[in-house]
């Protein structure tokens, strides 16, 4: 087996990796201030993979506009509304869960889950419709010396990851992000302190959700869109979540990273495994580290 | 009292129900409401939310099926067989989620069922996507011909009956006070010197063990394993008929079973509308009505 073909399953399993980090990035900020899993996030990335594809092909169809959103503004567009969704979701039904056991959060989640995905079953066909609207500037392949890589997929791989970093940097070194980690220590004394912690929350909510939309967007024109897509996705996100930890921001999107990195190997050496392996390597961690990789017992 | 009348109401109904109803249909609404029973026993009784119970249920199809259909076993011992290996399974998984807690314990179920579906896909004897078929029914001690779908009915009823009434022991034992002493103040239960963990884990392994019968039931039935079986909008659907018929209470899943088999059923024509459907009625439960059918009506008799 050549080292080419080695380096290429590695790179296309960093470029699934960066998808899983911003998923579990999105769960992790969620989970932190809520301690709510959003079991939706997965229907939020793929609602986020179609409202790019209605903007690109559909606009005139449904809706008789006869404007065709491209694939950069809808990099800006989509996740302000699939945010703008997790912010009405967020006020109107969670709020009111709050203060019972967490597992309800979860349910309601997933019978949004199955709303989303029961809607868009009805007008998609679920093996897939394929998003039409890759830029002209990323097709084509760039060289990379050792090999030839799709443009866009290394796009995506950069773009995300800079979106991660970017998370990761507000979060832990702005004034902002200091707020925000003093609502997650202790809700009730950063309110007293003055701060609009239920604003707080429902923005964060927001932002999880845009995450997810946005990922969905990047994720449009390499996977067609179907409405399973975000379904299968998010369990496997599930189970990137316990390795990691939900602990720190950077331990969701570096256990993230390297869960696809090692999926994307897997396809080399043992392809059955493939689909399975994560979920093996979670009851190893379960076993040995319960906690999570980067998580705290508590 | 309240119990007894509606035990007596079930005994009824179901004893006539092949007389005015589809047998087949029926027979799977016990096999979903042993499901659902058995997944209360965790979810309402110990407070535990396992989001991987269709690995059971379709699990314990599927090793059911192969043993009767391969090796000739009979119904009853290829029934047994599959719920042996769900036994095996459910203290496995069992054993690996309880070492975490609440939201990260349904994370857990819900990602080692999905080992289970690819298992199922994949595996040579599964038969894939088309799930593993011509699943004979068999005779029953060598004499009664389970082709004929009336024997076949007091066959499953009697199934249900003896599922239902080992979940009904086990609530009402000692073992089943602890339980739910567990559910109330986990550290309490802990400082009163209860293994609080082993008590999880035996619940667990009951759980999936009538869960695993359910399922294998099920496969005789249909002379089929599905796929859909072991896919985790089945853990989800479970889930649904617990809650809606009332989280622990004893009937409460049996109610919440049939009423979403039925409405799911009535509704089978509009396509993928039934999932948004069962969604809208999933998020108006959590809601708004976190008590289920039986739970209202027990609070409403309770008051007079």
């Amino acid at each position: 087996m050549s080292i080419q073909v080695i380096l290429a399953q590695a790179l296309l399993g960093l470029n699934v990796g960066v998808f899983y980090a911003m998923l579990s990035l999105g769960l992790a900020v969620i989970f932190g201030l809520l301690n709510i899993i959003n079991f939706a996030h997965g229907a939020m990335y793929m609602l986020g993979a179609f409202i790019a594809l209605i903007g690109y092909s559909f606009m005139d169809q449904w809706f008789g506009i006869s404007i065709q959103i491209g694939f950069w503004p809808s990099l800006i567009i989509v996740p302000l509304l699939v945010g703008g969704l997790g912010i009405l979701i967020e006020r109107t039904m969670l709020k009111r869960l709050y203060d019972l056991d967490h597992i309800y959060g979860l349910l309601l989640t997933f019978g949004i889950t199955l709303i989303l995905q029961g809607l868009f079953s009805n007008y998609f066909n679920v093996s897939g419709t394929p998003y039409p609207g890759q830029p002209d500037a990323l097709s084509g392949v760039v060289n990379l010396g050792f090999m030839y890589f799709p443009t866009y997929r290394l796009f995506a791989i950069v773009f995300s990851l800079v979106v991660c970093f970017a998370t990761w940097y507000v979060i832990e070194h702005t004034k902002l992000g200091s707020r925000l980690r003093a609502g997650v220590e202790n809700p009730q004394l950063t309110q007293t302190f003055g701060l609009n912690v239920p604003l707080m929350v429902t923005l964060t909510f927001g932002f999880g959700a845009a995450l997810a939309g946005l990922a969905g967007v990047l994720a449009a024109p390499i996977y067609s869109v179907s409405p399973l897509m975000g379904a299968d996705l998010i369990i496997v996100v599930f189970a990137v979540v316990v390795i990691g930890g939900m602990g720190s921001i950077m331990g969701a999107i570096l256990s993230g990273l390297a869960l696809g990195l090692i999926e994307g190997l897997t396809k080399v050496f043992y392809p059955p495994a493939a689909s399975t392996v994560i979920f093996f390597l979670m009851v190893l961690v379960l076993l040995f580290r319960p906690a999570g990789l980067f998580g705290k017992e508590k | 009292m309240m119990n007894r009348i509606l035990f007596v109401l079930m005994l009824i109904a179901g004893l006539t129900a092949p007389f005015y109803a589809y047998p087949v249909f029926v027979m799977d609404l016990l096999c979903f409401a042993l499901f659902a029973c058995a997944f209360n026993l965790l979810l309402g009784y110990v407070g535990l939310l396992s989001f991987g119970h269709a690995a059971f249920f379709g699990g314990a199809a599927y090793i059911s099926g192969y043993a009767i259909k391969a090796w000739g076993f009979s119904p009853i011992f290829g029934i047994l067989t599959g719920t042996g290996f769900t036994l095996i399974l459910g203290f496995c998984f069992g054993y690996l989620a309880i070492r975490r807690q609440g939201i990260y314990f349904a994370m857990v179920t819900l990602a080692l069922a999905q080992i289970v579906y690819f298992m199922a896909l994949q595996m040579p004897f599964t038969g894939g996507e088309n799930g593993l078929q011509g699943i004979p029914r068999g005779t029953l001690f060598g004499f009664i011909d389970l082709n004929n779908s009336l024997n076949m009915y007091y066959f499953v009823f009697a199934i249900f009956l003896i599922g239902f009434g080992i979940i009904y022991r086990t609530i009402h034992s000692p073992f089943g006070e602890v339980l739910q002493a567990i559910r109330e103040n986990e550290s309490r239960a802990l400082s009163l010197g209860y293994d609080v963990d082993r008590f999880k884990l035996l619940a667990f392994v009951i759980s999936a063990t009538l869960a695993g019968l359910a399922g294998a039931t099920k496969a005789v039935i249909f002379q089929f394993a599905a796929l859909t079986n072991a896919h985790w909008q089945t853990s989800g659907e479970v889930i649904l008929m617990t809650l809606v018929g009332g989280l622990g209470t004893v009937f409460g899943p049996v109610v919440g079973a049939i009423t979403v088999g039925a409405l799911s059923h009535e509704l089978s024509a509009f396509g993928s509308w039934v999932q948004v459907i069962l969604g809208t009625i999933f998020v108006i439960c959590v809601m708004t009505f976190r008590r289920g059918i039986i739970g209202e009506l027990g609070r409403v008799l309770n008051k007079k």
